[in-house]
C-alpha cells in the first residue's frame, strides 16, 4: 500500500499523459522537446513506440484507481471502451445501494436504519391516516413535527424570543394565558405558541377569531395546530378539560391598530375571557409581548378594499404593498415575552362569572398587568432590534 | 293489550334502515307488536313486523294508532334528500306535513307513553362560528334557511309543541350524528362512494359518525327505557376529512368550494350521487356533537367510535388511491431487508 499512495495524479507540469509514471512517453517527450530523461521507477524503455506505456507498473495501481483504464491499458484497443460508458449502466446496483447508504448517513446520522425506519413508519401513518386528533382537530404529530420545527428558526433567529416568567405558567391543569396582541399578522400569537411549548412542553391552544376559520388553508392550519374559535364554549370546555389556553382579546383592535399607538392596550373586548376563567376556576397568566408592534409597522389602512375583502382592515406598512412579497418579510425587532404572575380565580364564589362587575373588576386587573409589564419591559429595551444589549 | 309489552308503531319502515330496526324492535324483549307504516312497501323481510300502507300526511295515521292500540310512536321518516321522494317539494311535504299529521293523530290518542324522535345533527347547521362541540342546548349559529337541515329543525320544533301539549307522553329526540355502515345509503356515504373524492380546498372539516348498528341499539334504548329530552347521538372522537380519505385509501382532489358545489348539484341531477346542499357545508367547516348527555342522561354507550363506524364502512369499498402507500411500503421493505447494514456502507 505504501508506494501506492506515493503514485501522482497528473503529470505535475512535465510533459505527458499522466499516467503516473515519472515517464512520459516517447511521443510526448517528443513533443516537449525531450527535455527530461526518464526516472528511475520504471527503467526499461521497451514498448516506447506504444502510445501508452503498459509498464509492470501497472498492476499495482489497479488496486486503488477505477478498473476502467487498467483493461484499456492491457488490450490496447483504446476507442472502443468510450463507447460502452452509457450513463447508467456503468454503474453496479451495489455502488447505488453504496451511495444511497452514504446519503442516508449523512441525513439521518449514524443510527440511520432505525431513524430511516422511523421516519417510513411516520409517513405510512400520515399517509393512511393512522393518526389521532382530538375534538378540536388537533393534531400533535404534525404540531410537534413541522410547525414547531417552521417556527423555531424564526423565534430563535429572527426575532430572538427572550422569555421571562416561564415558571408561572402551571406545569399541569387548566390555565387561561392572556396576552396583548400587536403586530398586524398574529405572528405574537405564533412565538407565543411556540415559546410555550419550548419553555413548559405543554402545548398553548389559542382560540382565534371566527375570520380565522373562514379562510381556506389557514383554517385547516390553525384546527391542526391546537386552535379553536374563541367564544365561550369553546373556551370553557378547554380550560375544563385542563388544557392551556391562549387568548388575545383586544382582537383586531389591538392587532391592527396604528403604529403610532403601540403598546397602547385597547379594550378587552367584553371580558368574556375571564368569565370563562371564573366558571372553570383556573388562573389567569397575563403575558407581555414586546417587540412584535415594530414587525410591520402599520402606517395606513385601506378601509374600503378591506371591507370587500371581509377582512376587518387591510395595512399599509412601509413595505407592504411596496415591495410585493418582500413587504411580508417581518422586521427583525427583538422580543421579550414575559409571562406574569398567575391571577387566581379559584376564591371567588360560584355565581362569581354571572357578576358583571366582577368582571370588569378582573377584566381591568388583568389589562393593567400587562400593560404595566409592557411600560416596565419598555423601558429596559435600548434599541428596537437590539434590545437591551448586554 | 299493551299491559306485557308495548305496541309500537315506527314511520319510514320502507327504507333500509326503518325495516331493520323495526325487525329487530319486534325481536327485542318487552315488544308485543311492531307496526310498521310507510307509502311504499319495505323490499326486504320485515319478520314479525306488521305492515301498514299508510301515508302519514293524511289523517288515516291516526285511526291506524288509535285501532292498534300504540302506546309507542317512534318517529324516523324524515328523509335527507329528495332523490328517493322525488322532489324537494314532495320531501318537505313528507318530512314536515307527514310530521304535523303524525304528532296531530298522537296527541289525540290517549294510550300514547312515549314518542321518539329521530332527527339529526345537521340542525346545527355547519359554519365558520360554530363552537367546536355542540352541546343539546346551543342553537344553530345561523339558522337553516332550506333543505333538509330546515326541514329537520321545523319536525323538532313540532315534536317540542308536542311535547309542551301532552306532559305525560315521554319525548325522546335524538339528534343522531351522519350514520354510516356498509349498509347504509345517504348523501354523506355515496360521497365517499365516488371514485375520486372531491373535497374543498383549503379545508379539513372535522366529521362524527354513528355506526348503523349503534343506531338501531340506540333507538332500541330509546324505546324501552329513555328519559324525555334532547340528546346528541355520535361515536366518539372525530375524524378529519383528509384523514378519512387517507383510511379509505380513496383518490380525491381539491376543488374551490364553489366548484365542490356545483359538481355536487351536477352529480344530484345526473343521479350519480346524492349530493345535498348542506353537506357542502359540512365539507368545509365540518361540526362535532358533544355526547356527554347521551352517556350520562341516557346511559348509551356506542360500541363504534366515528373511527371504527368509518373503518367498518370502508371495508365495502375497494380503494382507488394509495400509490403512495404502497411506494413507502416498498421503501420501508428495502429498509428492513434488503440493505446490509450500516458496517457494510463503508464503500462511500
Amino acid at each position: 500500500m505504501g508506494d501506492a499512495e506515493i503514485i501522482p495524479i497528473g503529470t505535475r507540469g512535465r510533459p505527458g499523459r499522466g499516467s503516473g509514471t515519472d515517464r512520459p512517453s516517447s511521443a510526448a517527450r517528443g513533443l516537449a522537446g525531450g527535455k527530461p530523461k526518464r526516472a528511475a521507477p520504471v527503467p526499461e524503455p521497451t514498448e516506447t513506440p506504444v502510445p501508452t506505456p503498459k509498464p509492470r507498473k501497472a498492476p499495482p495501481p489497479r488496486k486503488e484507481r477505477p478498473s476502467e483504464p487498467a483493461p484499456e491499458l492491457v488490450s490496447g484497443t483504446a476507442p472502443a471502451r468510450t463507447a460502452e460508458r452509457t450513463p447508467l449502466g456503468g454503474i453496479t446496483p451495489g455502488e447505488w445501494l453504496g451511495a444511497f447508504q452514504f446519503a442516508a448517513k449523512e441525513v439521518f446520522g449514524e443510527d440511520w436504519e432505525p431513524q430511516l425506519a422511523r421516519f417510513l413508519a411516520f409517513l405510512r401513518r400520515r399517509v393512511t391516516g393512522e393518526y389521532d386528533v382530538d375534538e378540536y382537530g388537533f393534531d400533535p404529530e404534525v404540531t410537534d413535527r413541522f410547525v414547531m420545527a417552521a417556527l423555531r428558526p424564526i423565534a430563535e433567529k429572527w426575532f430572538r424570543v427572550d422569555v421571562l416568567g416561564a415558571d408561572n405558567v402551571p406545569a399541569e391543569g387548566g390555565a387561561l394565558v392572556v396576552s396583548n396582541h400587536s403586530g398586524t399578522l398574529p405572528m405574537d400569537a405564533l412565538m407565543t405558541l411556540f415559546t410555550v411549548h419550548e419553555a413548559t412542553g405543554r402545548h398553548l391552544r389559542p382560540l382565534g377569531a371566527d375570520l380565522v376559520f373562514r379562510l381556506p388553508v389557514i383554517s385547516s392550519m390553525a384546527r391542526r395546530s391546537g386552535a379553536t374559535l374563541a367564544c365561550l364554549e369553546d373556551a370553557e370546555r378547554m380550560l375544563a378539560g385542563g388544557e392551556l389556553v391562549g387568548v388575545w382579546p383586544e382582537g383586531f383592535k389591538g392587532i391592527g391598530k396604528p403604529y403610532g399607538e403601540r403598546y397602547k392596550l385597547q379594550r378587552f373586548g367584553r371580558g368574556g375571557f375571564v368569565s370563562a376563567a371564573l366558571r372553570t376556576q383556573v388562573p389567569i397568566v397575563p403575558l407581555s409581548v414586546v417587540g412584535a408592534e415594530e414587525i410591520y409597522p402599520l402606517i395606513g389602512n385601506v378601509p374600503a378594499l378591506a371591507r370587500v375583502l371581509g377582512v376587518p382592515y387591510l395595512p399599509i406598512t412601509p413595505f407592504f404593498p411596496w415591495l410585493g412579497p418582500l413587504g411580508l418579510v417581518p422586521l427583525p425587532s427583538k422580543w421579550v415575552l414575559e409571562f406574569g404572575e398567575p391571577i387566581r380565580t379559584d376564591e371567588f364564589d360560584d355565581g362569581a362569572a354571572d357578576d358583571p362587575m366582577l368582571v370588569f373588576n378582573v377584566t381591568d386587573q388583568v389589562r393593567e398587568t400587562i400593560q404595566q409589564s409592557l411600560y416596565s419591559l419598555l423601558m429596559q429595551r435600548d434599541t428596537v432590534f437590539r434590545g437591551n444589549p448586554e | 293489550m299493551s299491559a306485557d309489552g308495548r305496541v309500537v308503531l315506527v314511520t319510514g319502515v320502507s327504507r333500509d334502515l326503518g325495516r331493520r330496526y323495526a325487525r329487530a324492535l319486534a325481536a327485542s324483549e318487552g315488544v308485543d307488536r311492531v307496526i310498521g307504516v310507510d307509502v311504499v312497501p319495505p323490499r326486504g323481510d320485515m319478520g314479525d313486523v306488521s305492515f301498514v300502507r299508510a301515508d302519514i300526511r293524511n289523517p288515516v295515521i291516526a285511526k291506524v294508532i288509535a285501532k292498534e292500540d300504540v302506546d309507542t310512536v317512534v318517529h324516523m321518516s324524515v328523509i335527507a334528500t329528495p332523490g328517493s321522494a322525488g322532489g324537494r317539494h314532495t320531501m318537505k311535504e313528507l318530512n314536515v306535513i307527514g310530521t304535523m299529521q303524525l304528532l296531530a293523530a298522537a296527541q289525540r290518542a290517549p294510550g300514547l307513553q312515549r314518542l321518539v324522535v329521530k332527527s339529526t345533527s345537521t340542525v346545527y347547521g355547519a359554519s365558520s362560528r360554530d363552537p367546536a362541540m355542540f352541546t343539546e342546548d346551543m342553537e344553530p349559529r345561523r339558522a337553516p334557511r332550506s333543505g333538509y337541515a330546515k326541514d329537520a329543525a321545523e319536525v323538532e320544533s313540532y315534536v317540542r309543541g308536542f311535547a309542551r301539549r301532552r306532559p305525560d307522553v315521554r319525548v325522546t329526540l335524538l339528534r343522531c350524528a351522519n350514520v354510516i355502515g356498509p349498509h347504509v345509503q345517504s348523501p354523506l356515504t355515496s360521497y365517499f362512494r365516488l371514485p375520486v373524492v372531491p373535497t374543498v380546498l383549503g379545508f379539513d372539516p372535522r366529521l362524527q359518525f354513528l355506526h348503523e348498528d349503534d343506531l338501531l341499539d340506540v333507538m332500541t334504548l330509546a324505546v324501552h327505557d329513555a328519559p324525555s329530552g334532547t340528546f346528541n347521538i355520535a361515536g366518539d372522537g372525530v375524524i378529519m376529512l383528509s384523514q378519512a380519505l387517507r383510511r379509505l385509501q380513496r383518490a380525491s382532489v381539491k376543488l374551490p368550494g364553489f366548484a365542490v358545489g356545483s359538481l355536487g348539484s351536477t352529480l344530484r341531477q345526473a343521479r350519480l350521487a346524492d349530493f345535498s346542499p348542506e353537506q357542502l357545508g359540512l365539507l368545509t367547516y365540518g361540526r362535532g356533537i358533544d355526547t356527554t348527555r347521551m352517556r350520562e342522561g341516557l346511559g348509551f354507550h356506542p360500541r363504534f367510535t366515528s373511527a371504527g363506524a368509518f373503518e367498518d364502512f370502508g371495508r365495502s369499498l375497494t380503494p382507488t388511491g394509495g400509490y403512495a402507500v404502497r411506494l413507502i411500503d416498498r421503501a420501508s421493505g428495502l429498509v428492513d431487508t434488503g440493505l446490509p447494514g450500516p458496517s457494510g456502507a463503508r464503500r462511500g
